[in-house]
């Protein structure tokens, strides 16, 4: 795509803009860039832009009528450059027709620019209400000057103000040059929309850049085109981070097409520059064809000693060793163990897996006289910024960053290690240089899901009620560069809160975890730790209702019990709503006839909850498991609590649906080995993923409307899908699935 | 680096290229056709299928070389004006999350509904099977291909 740089004159001052821009006032609004959060302050300042109203960062209308509405957070998927937009439509009282979406760039004017852990939403909701109706306020104390009429009498409504006693409107076209001399009104003379009388949020909107998409405009970060682009690929050790020691460079120079070759030194920082050998040249195809040439000598030191065989083998050694680290020790398991009716003990274990976005990591830059500019599908545009002046010394006012739409995130996209790659080759490159993983790149590079081991003991007492909980979590630390600070801390995601479910509800209860030091990196994925957390611990619960002789449904809410609100242990705590788990509980189980159909063996019914990322969820599967071991999931049903508005109907759903069949892939197929310190696997050939024929055939979406704030739905919707399925598979022929991926237990039955 | 022709959406384009360099690569960086993309590079994942006289083909393990004079359709060429039925479709249902795999899903659903007007779920499940999508939009690309029959049953009335 010729990329123009989008409509944005504040990149780096926004209040400097005014005075280039034809006098008027500027700016009501700007994001509070220091809280991270998205505050809005109020500041009198000239936001008229020659007609143009521009009551804040956020939102331009144009003489002609034009409304575009910036979107600041990275579209990853997840639809949030559709939804968020919509919220300002909402109170600006816009057709959303009419509106044009713009992606916004790295700017500090927006406030966070992160797209990470379900928070977009929960942290822009509020602030973007406040954005659209504060320009709205404008339009209408304009038409008010305009007609000499009080503002009580006018209404906004399809992108005019109206005066319905005389039947007279202002289109906003004809409003904005005036609103755009009016001084932004204090905060309380805004009145934010009765949610009763919303006309856009709730309804289904299709994203706003499907049109682009099903004619294959370009959009996606590989599909950035400068003139004179030159395209490369970076070649790191296959065993993590190691050194290069020797390449046959001058050979790669001499293949046809290609540029330029060279080694390039990096850190070891497993999320920033690893070492590589980076080959130019005037295609993708002439690079990747020249790399199958390259012959690099690694030293890859101690990493190449790892093994996933090893790591079980050590494991299974510390089990029963004192854990690393006692995450909460509530009374006494030992003595309520040995007084328990009943007790169960178990291990579960799940392996390594990756993102796997379709869309390779790759990332565009081009130094110019000291300056940087970059294009990048990113989660997180903020820390590809801060290590490209970390690893490079480029001060952050010489780096521009585009934000490109991303073929899928999931988290790898947070981690900014491909844009310092890209970066560090522009660097030594005379134009635009566009940096493309292949897909063995991306699996062998990726920041992994952690695997994990858990040792597991549950006691039941006479009542029947869980009386005691042990879980020893055996997981992964890594090195890695905090500040630039070399640091050995657990892998993101592969940490445990001593507040997960059941942490707090068993009066006997040890959490405790012990960390392997290992060199693989690690990242967050999808609904990170819970995504396979929820896995382990709704399926031990099962098997403890099982063991007690009790209703699976019922066991769980006897075991939630009277708890009201949890608030978290200390810093890391999870606060936890009892009563909204419960709510979507009883409502999934109403909704799925949980216990009231019959089920022939081979088909069952499983439920499980979570609350993560804000979100209360509960789901129930139904399974066929054929007499040969096929699996297939009927029916999934899942009901949510993420408070008192679904922002985008459609979208919503399709996130829900999503996290169900992407749950279910990474439980029934996702696996990877390590070997002498590197992943085994290579492409989709040896690391299958779900395809259509394996998702389940219904899934059916509730959202229950409550009181709570409105939160995210990128990730809450996956986790209780793993143990719900498992759950139900236990119900239809009775094998409990305690190995990750599902397709290694022998599911067969006669 | 031979010289080729190569039919491309109607129009014939010349070009110069390796023998070896899979089509994808022609259309992506030589054309600037980026609407067929890049996913796994052995014709796995289906992120790159375009038309080969109607048949889907992964365009990534199709060497230029191979081409010849066969018409190449590309997403961009599957309709004028970006109204086939599937591109249809799969707004009204909103079919895509991030977007990355539909160009391939819609060519290799389109090759469908030419062979078969109102496909089964069982027709459209295998005729899918080879092409990924990570965000797991399957029951909607499956609702969006019943939907795209029926606007071209309507269509042909």
């Amino acid at each position: 795509m010729t990329l123009k740089t989008p409509i944005n004159p504040a990149r780096r001052d926004f209040l400097k803009t005014s005075a280039i821009a034809g006098g008027g006032l500027v700016l009501g609004f700007y994001f509070d860039a220091a809280s991270g959060a998205g505050k809005v302050l109020a500041k009198s300042t000239p936001h008229d832009h020659a007609g143009e109203f521009r009551p804040n960062a956020f939102i331009r209308i144009a003489p002609d009528g034009k409304v575009t509405l910036i979107s600041k957070q990275p579209e990853i998927g997840q639809g949030i450059k559709t939804s968020l937009p919509m919220v300002i439509a909402e109170e600006l009282e816009v057709n959303w027709q009419d509106v044009v979406i713009v992606q916004g760039d790295l700017d500090p004017i927006y406030g966070s620019q992160s797209a990470g852990g379900s928070r977009s939403t929960p942290t822009n909701y509020e602030e973007f209400h406040k954005l659209g109706a504060t320009a709205r306020t404008l339009l209408i104390q304009a038409a008010a000057l305009t007609w000499k009429l009080p503002a009580e009498e006018l209404v906004a409504r399809d992108s005019a103000v109206h005066h319905l006693a005389s039947g007279r409107q202002l289109s906003y076209g004809k409003l904005a040059p005036i609103a755009a001399k009016l001084p932004v009104p204090p905060a309380e003379q805004v009145k934010l929309k009765d949610p009763q009388e919303f006309r856009l949020l709730g309804k289904r909107i299709g994203g706003v850049d499907n049109p682009a998409v099903v004619t294959g405009k370009p959009l996606f970060g590989i599909d950035v085109q400068l003139p004179g682009l030159l395209y490369a690929t970076y070649v790191k050790s296959p065993a993590f981070a190691g050194k290069v020691v020797s390449a046959n460079l001058d050979e790669i120079k001499r293949l046809p097409g290609v540029r330029d070759a060279f080694v390039i030194d990096g850190t070891a920082n497993l999320k920033g520059l690893l070492p590589g050998v980076a080959i130019v040249a005037d295609s993708t195809w002439a690079a990747f064809s020249a790399r199958k040439q390259l012959k690099v000598s690694w030293d890859a030191g101690t990493v190449a000693d790892q093994s996933w065989h090893g790591f079980a083998k050590q494991a299974e050694a510390l089990y029963k060793q004192p854990a690393g680290e006692i995450l909460r020790n509530d009374g006494d398991v030992e003595a309520a163990l040995a007084k328990a009716e009943i007790t169960v003990e178990t291990k579960y274990r799940y392996p390594f897996i990756s993102h796997a976005s379709i869309e390779p990591q790759n990332a565009t830059a081009w130094v110019k006289d000291g300056d940087i500019e970059i294009w990048a599908p990113t989660q997180n545009p903020e820390a590809g910024q801060k290590i490209v002046t970390e690893v490079l010394g480029i001060p952050k006012d010489k780096i521009t960053l585009h934000i490109t739409r991303s073929g899928g995130g999931f988290g790898r996209r947070l981690i900014p290690d491909y844009i310092i790659e890209a970066a560090a080759i522009a660097q030594r490159v005379n134009g635009p240089v566009k940096l493309t993983w292949t897909r063995e790149d991306d699996l062998q590079h990726d920041q992994y899901r952690a695997g994990g081991f858990h040792y597991l003991r549950g006691g039941i007492d006479a009542a029947g009620r869980l009386s005691a909980w042990h879980n020893h979590f055996v997981t992964f630390s890594h090195p890695v560069f905090k500040d630039g600070k070399p640091v050995v801390e657990l892998g993101a995601g592969a940490n445990l809160s001593g507040d997960e479910f059941p942490g707090r509800w068993i009066p006997n209860c040890r959490i405790e975890h012990t960390a392997l030091e290992c060199g693989i990196p690690m990242g967050p994925w999808r609904a990170p730790r819970s995504n396979v957390l929820a896995w382990v611990f709704h399926s031990f619960i099962d098997e403890l209702a099982h063991a007690a002789g009790k209703d699976p449904l019922a066991f769980r809410l006897e075991l939630l019990g009277d708890k009201g609100f949890l608030p978290g242990t200390g810093d890391q705590g999870i606060p936890y709503d009892v009563n909204r788990m419960k709510h979507v509980l009883n409502h999934v189980a109403e909704k799925a006839e949980w216990g009231k159909k019959p089920f022939p063996r081979g088909q069952g019914q499983g439920i499980a909850f979570h609350f993560s990322h804000r979100g209360y969820i509960a789901q129930v599967a139904e399974v066929t498991v054929s007499k040969d071991g096929k699996l297939k999931v009927d029916r999934v049903v899942v009901s949510t609590d993420i408070g008192a508005q679904i922002v985008n109907l459609s979208g919503a759903e399709n996130q829900v649906q999503g996290s169900v069949v992407d749950g279910l892939g990474a439980l029934l197929l996702q696996e990877l080995d390590i070997d002498k310190g590197r992943i085994v696997q290579s492409n989709f050939g040896d690391y299958p993923m779900i395809r259509m024929g394996d998702a389940p055939t219904k899934i059916e979406v509730h959202f229950l409307k409550t009181d709570f704030p409105v939160t995210g739905l990128g990730e809450p919707a996956l986790p209780p899908l793993a143990p719900a399925v498992c759950n139900a598979i236990f119900a239809a022929i009775g094998v409990r699935v305690r190995e990750l991926p599902l397709r290694k237990t022998d599911l067969s039955w006669s | 680096m031979s010289q080729y022709t190569i039919n491309i959406n109607g129009t014939a384009k010349n070009l110069e290229a390796a023998a070896d360099t899979p089509l994808l690569w022609v259309l992506r960086d030589q054309l600037k056709l980026v609407g067929t993309k890049f996913g796994c590079g052995i014709g796995q994942c289906g992120a790159c299928t375009v038309h080969l006289d109607g048949v889907p083909t992964r365009s990534c393990v199709t060497p230029i070389s191979e081409v010849g004079s066969r018409e190449v359709t590309t997403i961009e060429g599957l309709s004028k004006h970006g109204d086939h039925p599937l591109q249809q479709a799969w707004q009204e249902l909103d079919v895509p999350q991030c977007g990355y795999c539909q160009a391939g899903q819609i060519m290799t659903a389109a090759a469908l509904l030419k062979k078969s007007h109102k496909p089964t779920d069982q027709e459209i499940d295998a005729a899918l099977d080879g092409n990924l999508c990570r965000c797991g939009t399957y029951l909607r690309i499956r609702a969006g291909i019943h939907r795209a029959a029926e606007l071209a049953a309507q269509e042909a009335v």
